[in-house]
């Protein structure tokens, strides 16, 4: 079954860009990246960049809206996902349990849905 | 037996294994073994006993063996075939293999009956789903009470409680939730999760959150009959011995909690040779084993003082500085608000009240606790052996307030009664 890991952060918690424990964090998310891929689960994953960089689009009343940023303010945002590969439900938790925010953010586990 | 009886009394019997069996012959599809269940009971309802079939020999078999047909029809009919052509094509060779048409008593079917039962609770009591909907399906998957009498039961209608099942079974199915025993890594957090539940549903009839009655004899029995079940399971699991000596040594004492007009008995003034010495007797044998497992946790120190209560000849001669240092090793494990409650009146009996007022300070100020009646009652009865009538009387006020068990309430009254009528 594939399932979706968001991962979720708040952008003012977790280790600030430069220090070592950045670097320390960096390094972790590659290893953990690498870790799916050496489990044959992983089918893609991405890091977003920050709601700075975000555009969102709406339409009302037949009117196409486009404004800066993310639709809402929510302390913990997006940052990335993954998309897995896993025979079920708690293969994936376990995955998403070694995430390496999880100390400060979350991981919302999504199945992908299918379409018969 | 006519018909419609013997059908009554295997659905109640034997309705948990056969849709354990089920769930594992058609890949964990929840919501198909029950519909096709569900079938075989309308099937049996139609032809046994009636002018159109005997009623078999073997029920609990012949139910197996139609809901897996019937499995097998539904797989058919349906249009996404996808991913079920391997369901069928496993469900298809067990069609005359003469697994269910044995008497039971084969080994090979006997255990795989009981691990059918434990994926089931596992499935059931997964952290994934909300734990209403973890209560609902572990009672109707695997105890023997109805849907109706499970609606009955939590206050809700009977098509209420038929929705929260069906939703709970498709969460399983869209989820992904396997259906096995955790692996072991899982299997602590996993078994006390089921433990939860368990004790949840006791704690639910043991005292009624809310209505009118104090105790729901059929919760408290199902509780029982699931701790059973676990303990015959998983036999050397300390803790799973230990919830089940809890819940008998709690439950024994159930027969002198209500006087004869239906008004709550408090420890102190129970006729104990109403206690039911053989579920004493039972709790106290099963929390041995427990402890010579050498794996203590929350449930066996709670048994164990349940064991002090039900040994104690007389109020007067409780243990009870033994219980409040079992209580003070339980906040270790579980620094939970009701353990402190209890811990500081256990302190109160031991130590003298001042020292079990002392311990409540520490839960002053949890805005989450105004409404806690036990913390409530806890120091009315502290600050009345204190000396402080008016301070009883304010805290036995907000306990009445928070309470919303009529029989509980009226117990709370009587004593806020006596407190006030006590002359110094």
């Amino acid at each position: 079954m594939q399932y979706t890991l968001l991962i979720y952060a708040d952008p003012t918690a977790g280790p600030s860009p430069g220090s070592p424990e950045f670097q320390e964090r960096h390094d972790a998310w590659m290893s953990y990246t690498q870790a799916m891929i050496d489990a044959g689960v992983h089918i893609a994953g991405e890091a977003l960049q920050p709601t700075q960089a975000a555009t969102t689009v709406r339409q009302r009343d037949g009117e196409t809206l486009t404004v800066d940023g993310p639709f809402a303010e929510t302390k913990e945002i997006l940052g990335g996902f993954y998309i897995l590969d896993t025979p079920n439900l708690d293969d994936a938790l376990t995955w998403a349990g070694r995430a390496p925010h999880l100390g400060e953010g979350s991981v919302e586990v999504r199945p992908v849905m299918t379409f018969a | 037996m006519r018909g419609p009886a013997v059908l009554d009394r295997v659905a109640h019997e034997e309705g948990g294994r056969i849709i354990a069996t089920l769930i594992r012959h058609v890949g964990g599809d929840f919501a198909l073994a029950e519909d096709a269940l569900q079938d075989a009971y309308a099937v049996a309802a139609a032809t046994w006993g009636t002018g159109n079939g005997p009623v078999p020999d073997n029920p609990g078999a012949w139910l197996t063996t139609t809901a897996r047909r019937r499995a097998i029809d539904r797989l058919r009919r349906a249009r996404a075939l996808d991913d079920r052509i391997r369901v069928l094509e496993a469900l298809a060779t067990r069609e005359g293999d003469g697994e269910d048409e044995g008497e039971g008593e084969d080994d090979a079917m006997d255990s795989s009956l009981h691990d059918d039962r434990l994926r089931l609770l596992f499935t059931c009591c997964h952290p994934a789903l909300p734990l209403e909907a973890r209560v609902a399906l572990t009672l109707k998957s695997l105890g023997g009470l109805s849907t109706g009498e499970v609606a009955r039961a939590f206050l809700v209608s009977e098509v209420a409680m038929h929705q929260r099942l069906t939703r709970a079974r498709r969460k399983i199915a869209d989820k992904g939730i396997p259906y096995r025993v955790p692996p072991d890594e899982l299997l602590p957090e996993r078994l006390a999760g089921v433990l939860a539940v368990v004790y949840l549903v006791f704690n639910e009839g043991h005292t009624a959150a809310a209505g009118a009655r104090l105790v729901r004899e059929e919760l408290c029995g199902e509780a029982l009959r699931l701790g059973r079940l676990l303990a015959d399971l998983m036999p050397d699991e300390a803790e799973v011995l230990g919830l089940l000596a809890l819940m008998l040594l709690t439950d024994a004492r159930r027969a002198a909690r209500l006087d004869a007009r239906g008004r709550a008995v408090p420890l102190a003034d129970q006729d104990r040779g109403r206690w039911d010495a053989e579920a004493i007797a039972e709790g106290a044998a099963l929390l041995d084993r427990a402890l010579r497992l050498r794996r203590p946790g929350p449930y066996q120190l709670q048994a164990a003082i349940a064991a002090l209560h039900a040994t104690a000849l007389s109020w007067a001669e409780t243990d009870w500085a033994q219980i409040a240092a079992l209580y003070a090793a339980l906040a270790a494990h579980d620094p939970s608000p009701v353990v402190t409650v209890n811990r500081a009146v256990a302190v109160g009996f031991a130590d003298g009240p001042r020292a079990g007022l002392a311990l409540l300070r520490a839960l002053d100020g949890d805005p989450a606790l105004g409404d806690y009646p036990p913390l409530h009652a806890a120091r009315a009865e502290l600050l009345r052996r204190a000396g402080d009538r008016a301070g009883a009387d304010a805290a036995y006020a907000r306990a009445i307030a928070a309470t919303a068990n009529a029989v509980q309430r009226a117990e709370l009254e009587a004593r806020r009664a006596a407190n006030a009528a006590q002359t110094t």
